[in-house]
């Protein structure tokens, strides 16, 4: 099965990796990742209070699904998760999460990477972060491009 | 055309969303962009810096000289930070 989420609730990474693989006799690798809010330390600044992720609805899910597509062209998946949650997210909270299923690690492993990466510079979210009174835009990073610009 | 927004783009331009009727001369991205800069203040302060700003054309990524065509729904926005 091949899932696409966009939602404010929070996800249970296991029970979603656990339901990929339910009943499944050709499975042999699941990979899970999940990204989560931290606790940002960088210095001289605010300590981070929050962080709140707006997007695209209808693209948001569009795009992944593309982005799916594109992996099940490259390896031989048996299922893919990609949850992304939206709205007003603390740190220790989720935020995203990529399961993979194929019958070997390799394709599995792969896959979420893929995921990953081409997610953080296609998928149309945009984090704005809370630091003492101050509320600010992130900017994209060079080094995202450059991790999803490896796989083509 | 509907017209979307999102993150500082949607704060300066100071809307989500719009419907336009599109000139004849805009055909494309980068012409819309242009077309849309010289609205007004936020406008123009939203696309200062034409290349920052990302767009899509029915909810499918395009480049500056992608053509509008028959879209019924373009968004502007900034370069992508989720995952």
């Amino acid at each position: 099965m091949f899932t696409v989420r966009i939602q404010a609730e929070d996800f249970d990474a296991s029970a979603e990796a656990a339901a990929l693989a339910r009943g499944r006799t050709d499975i042999g690798a699941v990979v899970t990742f999940a990204g989560l809010c931290r606790a940002d330390d960088t210095p001289g600044a605010a300590p981070l209070n929050a962080l709140t992720l707006e997007h695209y609805p209808g693209m948001a899910e569009e795009e992944i699904g593309r982005l799916m597509e594109d992996a099940r062209a490259r390896w031989p998946l048996a299922g893919a998760t990609v949850i992304h949650r939206h709205g007003r997210l603390v740190p220790g909270d989720n935020i995203v999460l990529v399961v993979t299923a194929s019958a070997h690690r390799t394709a599995a492993f792969e896959a979420a990477e893929f995921l990953m990466d081409w997610l953080k510079t296609r998928a149309p979210f945009w984090k704005q972060e809370e630091r003492g009174e101050a509320q600010s835009w992130i900017e994209a990073k060079d080094a995202d491009d450059a991790a999803a610009e490896r796989w083509s | 055309m509907k017209i979307r927004y999102f993150a500082w783009v949607r704060e300066r331009i100071g809307r989500e969303a719009e419907d336009i009727e599109l000139p004849e001369d805009v055909r494309t991205v980068a012409e819309l962009a242009a077309w849309l800069a010289a609205r007004g203040e936020g406008y123009a302060h939203a696309f200062e810096n034409p290349r920052v700003v990302r767009a899509a054309i029915d909810r499918h990524h395009a480049r500056p000289d992608s053509a509008l065509g028959e879209a019924r729904e373009v968004a502007f926005f900034p370069p992508m930070t989720g995952g």
